[in-house]
Parts: structure tokens; C-alpha cells; sequence
């Protein structure tokens, strides 16, 4: 799950991170508000989520309270990278002496959390993993100790290594304990500043905030479940995950429900193969119902681009008995305007295809032969 | 002896009284598995389908039946404390099928498993069998046969689409392993691949790898460094965009990294034949074995 940048801010102040104030916005009156309570030279950020706002012109500093309204009327219902904003940020423009980075991640390949560093703030951290990999420090976080001192005092160093910067390297070393704290409490698998600042007083501020969590801790942290911005979603994905299913829509027009994601992705890409393209990615999961069958089936002729539905379905745990229930009860419940291919194999195999039989339904044996008549029909 | 399991493995079932756990465990011993012992926190004493004893802890299913394996199905909440259960009776390998356990729990309990000498495979994973002998999972035993080909794979039911790909062309596999579809699993790759290796049974492996991650690109380096048998690769997700996560916790392309195109191109840049349909492993395989 991906929270806001408000969300993350106000995460890293509750675990006694300084982060500057700020005022969340939805309307270009608020934004005007917002400002004249700063009472100095504001800068408003949309809060989408999505990389590369500044380039998309979604953060603009503002002199006054009425340009401040200006920019975030035409901020409030641009688009970044197809996420409508919905919401703006609201903080006092700081004086940026310098600009850092500092992230916690999940190290995939090391099997680890680990913090990153690099005094090269303000950009993109992966173009300075590419163009300047020496600018970065990277220590993994033993999880049965946390981060040790010596090692986020090392990693404080290397942000500011000069003597006079004492100071600023000790608060960057005890930022950095609170964001693994503030880390492991949300669940998250990054969380990161870019950038971290030296401000004109001397003073090490988070001015900006990223967090991605584990949608598996969610279970047992409510409180960042709350944090869930369903107006940033898409409403198809929303109902997908209500009825158990784990669905993303694409730009195509071939319609796919499949169990397992593994195969659901293959099925993809076999669509591609045959020259068709994929309307969605669609995973009605394990233990299948028929009702999940019917809910799948309704989310994707939801969707107007959608020619033609294709099941592809290998019984493991899931029952071809049920799948089939699933489409004869879908196809009662509505009218399906458009064609339908199925792949019916494994655990009770016989069963299901004497259900479909009886509707009048023939259901094929092959992946290969199920996806090309699926690309046929879709035209 | 198989891949990590075989003939003298003697099986705990964890969470074997829940819908489904009875209903693998029954699977399973059909199979022909030893499955000695069941352990659920309270049930103790009781016998499941009056032939299996359920203990309340695993230390005790241990200490009266010699387990040496166990697999969990426990809910996703209680499944890494399962573990470490486990480990701590002095289990040696410990299969997690269950589906969304916090990555953090699993960082936390693989350097146990380090310590303990002990083999975690999972979570979210169907588990392994070796055809006509033992299993250990969910995997159908009815598609597989006895063969040369090692199968290992991230995913379910893809992994069972290109097992009876194989089996239907002829091609019976030596055992096949299901890592998982998490950022974070115990067993990887390479340690199936070395596995395979040095298993007199297998002639040859099916690598089924998709989006997310480096862990085929790991293993592509692996395979031209290390391995004499062939081996065959297939890559899911060609057709996803970045950002989004494909079912799979793991599934999901980074920036860069992580993505079909990468995967394919190290596969093929270390002597791994790759295969566009599921269905070709089978042919690619066959040619080569």
C-alpha cells in the first residue's frame, strides 16, 4: 500500500522526527487559508501517488497568500502520471543550505533491511546510484538488534563529515534510529527523506516523505490501514480486493480471470503472444468460490473495454466444479453481451465441464488453444 | 532420497485440524507421505482421522515420533512463530505454504533458521514433491511422473501448467520445488539448482522465474559458473507495467529492476534456453535431455 507524503510526514513527527509544519488542502481557499496562517513564502506539493512531481509541475513555491490560491488552483485536478490530485501539502518554503538523502529499505537480495545515505540530495536516488555510486553509504540492519549507533553515527559522518558539521551529523544519526523505528511500526518496506536538509539556522529537517508498506503487516496495524486513500485508487481495484481477488487493470481488451498469479501473468503475456492485449491482470486466488467467480466476472465486464473474457483455470486447490458453478450463476445474474472462452483443467475436472455442458458452454482443455480463439473473439 | 525431501522424511503437519491443513494432510498421506504427527495449541491428544497423533507443541510431536520435517498452514499471522517453533524442536526443514506473512517476520526468522542449521522453503509457496514418492504441499500429485526433469518455480499453479506440459509430452520429473511468490523466501533458487546438481535422479532443470527482484539473474550466473545439466527458463510478466504488483508480493518491477525483458536477457547471456509458452519448456527441455 502507498500512503501520501502527508501521511509519511506526520508518521516521522509521531516518532520525533523535526519535520516542518504543514497544512493538508483541498481546495485552491484552503490552500489561501494555509498560507496566510504560514505567514511567509509557502510551498504547495500535490499529493499523489507518484514519483516526479516537480517535473510534472505539481510543487511550486508561492510569495504570497493570493499566488498560493493561484498555483493550487491549477495544481487540484491536474494529472501526474494518470493519478488525479486530489490534495495539496502546504509548508513554509525552507532556506536549503544543503539537501541530503536518507532511505530504509528491503534489501531483496541481502534478505535485509538497510539505510542509505548520500549527502546528493534532492534528486532521483537511483540516478545517483547509476551516475555517482560512491556518493552513497549503505549499512544493512541486523533485524534481531535494529541499527546499531556506531552505525547510524557512521552513516551521520558521511552526510556531513566536515568538523564544524558535529552538530548536524549526530541529528542525522538520531533521525535515523527514529525513521527505523517509525519504519518497523508502519510496516514499511522503504521508507525515505529526500530531501533531508540543512536548513539557514543550521537545524536537520525532513522536508519531504516517502513510505511504501507491506500490505501483509496490515493486519495488525489498523492504523495505517486508516491511512488508506481510496479516492486514490482505481474503484475496480477497491472492489477487487473487498471480494478477495487481486486484480490490476490494463489498457487492453481481452478480459482475463485465471487462479494463481503466476499463470495469471503467463496468461497475459500468451494474450500478447497471439497478437491480443490483456484488459486486466486477475487472480481469483485458491480456495475458489462461486461467488468469487461472480464477482470477478462482474468487475471485468465492468470494464466498456472488454471484447472478450477469457478463464484459464488449473485446478489445484481450486475446483473446476466451483469455477463452473461461478460463470452459470455470473452469466443467470447478468446478461453477457460479449464471447467467452474457457479453460477448465484439474481437480474436478469431469464435474465442472458437465456444468458448463448443460448451459451450453464448451470449455477447452489448452492454454494455448483457449487464448487465441479468446484473442479471436475480441476482435 | 529427493530434493530436500524424501522417503525418510517424516512429516509434522502445523494447523493440521484447519480447513486446510485436513485437507492436504489427507492429500498427502494418500501420496504416500510420512506424515507421523499433527500439531495444533490445544488439541493435543486427540488423533486426526484416528490415525495421525496431534500434539500441542511441536517439541513434543518431535520427542515421540522422530520428525525430522514439518509444513504449516497456519493462518499468516501465526505462521513465522510456527517456525521458529519448529526450529527450535530441532526440525531441519520447514515448508510455509501459508499466503501473506509480513516480511518482516520473515527477516526475522531466516537468520534463525541460519543458526539452527535448518532449511525454511516458503512462505506462499505450494510446497515440493518428488513424484511416486513423498510431498510435501499442495502440489496435485496427479499431474506429475517419474523422470529426469527438476522443476523449481516461483508460483502455484503456473508451476503445475508446466509440469503437465512436461508429463504430458513425456518428460517425468525427479522432484519439483515451489520457492514461493515472496520478496522474502527461505530456499532460493540457487540452493534448488545446487540441489539439482548434484542429484543423480535429474538430468536436466525447468527454471519457471518471473517479475520482481534479481533472484533469476542470481541464479543465470549460478547456472554458467556451477551447473553440467541443462537448463531451461521461462519468465512470467512480459506484458506487466512497472509499479504494480501482480498478485505476488514479490511480483513487482522497481525502477529498472526486476523486469521480464532483464530476466530473459541474463537467462540468455548464461547459456538458459528460454522459452516464450509454457508449453515450449517442454519442448526445450525434451531437446535437451
Amino acid at each position: 500500500m502507498n500512503i501520501h507524503e502527508y501521511q509519511a510526514r506526520a508518521i516521522l513527527r509521531d516518532h520525533g522526527i523535526p519535520v516542518p509544519e504543514g497544512f493538508v488542502a483541498v481546495t485552491p481557499g484552503e490552500v489561501r487559508r494555509a498560507a496566510e496562517e504560514i505567514g511567509a513564502q509557502v510551498v504547495v506539493k500535490a499529493q499523489v501517488h507518484a514519483g516526479g512531481r516537480g517535473k510534472a509541475g505539481g510543487v511550486k513555491l508561492a510569495s504570497t497568500p493570493a499566488e498560493a490560491q493561484e498555483l493550487a488552483g491549477a495544481i487540484l485536478g491536474m494529472e501526474i502520471k494518470g493519478h488525479a490530485v486530489r490534495k495539496v501539502l502546504v509548508g513554509p518554503a525552507e532556506t536549503i543550505a544543503s539537501e541530503a538523502y536518507v532511505g530504509i529499505v528491503l534489501d531483496r537480495a541481502q534478505q535485509a533491511d538497510a539505510v542509505m545515505v548520500s549527502p546528493a540530495g534532492g534528486v532521483d536516488i537511483e540516478e545517483v546510484a547509476a551516475t555517482n555510486p560512491a556518493a552513497i553509504m549503505t549499512r544493512r540492519i541486523d533485524p534481531r538488534y535494529g541499527l546499531f549507533d556506531h552505525q547510524a553515527g557512521e552513516l551521520g559522518r558521511f552526510l556531513y563529515p566536515e568538523a564544524e558539521k558535529a552538530k548536524q551529523a549526530r541529528s542525522a544519526a538520531a533521525i535515523l534510529q527514529k525513521l527505523y523505528e517509525a519504519y518497523l511500526g508502519s510496516g514499511a518496506t522503504l521508507a525515505e527523506i529526500n530531501p533531508l536538509i540543512v536548513n539557514g539556522a543550521g537545524e536537520v529537517l525532513a522536508i519531504d516523505a516517502k513510505m511504501n508498506i507491506d500490505d501483509n503487516a496490515l493486519f495488525r496495524l489498523p492504523q495505517i490501514e486508516a491511512l488508506r486513500d481510496p479516492e486514490a485508487e482505481d474503484p475496480a481495484e477497491t472492489a477487487a480486493r473487498a471480494a478477495g481477488l487481486s486484480y490490476v487493470r490494463l489498457d487492453g481488451n481481452i478480459g482475463c480471470c485465471v487462479n494463481g498469479a503466476g499463470l495469471a501473468m503467463a496468461t497475459m503475456d500468451l494474450v500478447k503472444h497471439y497478437g491480443g492485449e490483456p484488459a486486466n491482470f486477475l487472480d481469483i486466488g485458491g480456495s475458489s468460490n462461486p461467488a468469487k467467480v461472480v464477482a470477478a466476472l462482474e468487475l471485468i465486464t465492468a470494464d466498456s473495454a472488454v471484447s472478450s473474457v477469457l478463464f484459464n483455470i488449473f485446478g489445484g486447490i481450486t475446483r473446476c466444479d466451483d469455477v463452473a458453478r461461478g460463470i452459470v450463476q455470473a452469466t443467470d445474474s447478468f446478461d453477457l453481451q460479449i464471447p467467452i472462452t474457457i479453460r477448465l483443467t484439474g481437480t474436478n475436472q469431469a464435474e465442472g465441464l458437465a456444468i458448463l455442458a448443460r448451459r451450453g458452454f464448451q470449455a477447452l482443455s489448452d492454454m494455448d488453444g483457449a487464448v487465441r480463439t479468446a484473442v479471436e473473439l475480441g476482435g | 532420497m529427493g530434493i530436500f525431501i524424501g522417503g525418510d522424511t517424516k512429516l509434522i503437519v502445523q494447523g493440521i485440524t484447519g480447513r486446510d491443513g485436513s485437507f492436504h494432510a489427507r492429500q498427502m498421506i494418500g501420496y504416500g507421505t510420512q506424515v507421523v504427527a499433527g500439531v495444533t495449541p490445544g488439541r493435543g491428544g486427540k488423533a486426526f482421522d484416528d490415525a495421525v497423533p496431534v500434539f500441542d507443541t511441536v517439541a513434543e510431536a518431535v520427542a515421540e515420533t522422530g520428525a525430522n520435517a514439518s509444513v504449516v498452514y497456519v493462518p499468516a499471522r501465526f505462521a513465522a512463530d510456527a517456525g521458529f517453533e519448529a526450529i527450535s524442536a530441532g526440525v531441519e526443514l520447514v515448508v510455509i505454504i501459508t499466503e501473506g506473512v509480513p516480511v518482516a517476520d520473515m527477516l526475522r526468522l531466516l537468520p534463525y533458521a541460519r543458526e539452527h542449521g535448518a532449511r525454511i522453503v516458503g512462505p506462499n509457496c505450494p510446497g515440493l514433491i518428488v513424484p511416486g514418492v513423498c510431498k510435501v504441499g499442495i502440489l496435485p500429485g496427479n499431474i506429475v511422473a517419474e523422470g529426469p526433469a527438476g522443476i523449481v518455480s516461483r508460483s502455484g499453479t503456473l508451476t503445475y501448467e508446466v509440469i503437465d506440459c512436461l508429463t504430458k509430452a513425456g518428460i517425468g520429473q525427479s522432484a519439483c520445488v515451489g520457492i514461493g511468490g515472496d520478496p522474502i523466501v527461505g530456499t532460493s533458487f540457487v540452493d534448488c539448482l545446487e540441489a539439482f546438481e548434484n542429484d543423480p535422479r535429474t538430468a536436466g532443470v525447468a527454471l519457471i522465474g518471473e517479475i520482481g527482484g534479481t533472484d533469476e539473474q542470481v541464479a543465470a550466473e549460478y547456472v554458467s559458473k556451477h551447473m553440467t545439466k541443462p537448463v531451461v527458463g521461462f519468465i512470467a510478466g512480459r506484458s506487466a507495467p512497472p509499479g504494480r504488483r501482480m498478485g505476488h508480493a514479490g511480483a513487482i518491477i522497481s525502477g529498472a529492476e526486476g523486469t521480464a525483458a532483464e530476466k530473459v536477457r541474463s537467462f540468455q547471456e548464461n547459456g538458459i534456453a528460454v522459452a516464450e509458452r509454457p508449453v515450449e519448456v517442454a519442448d526445450l527441455l525434451g531437446a535437451r535431455l
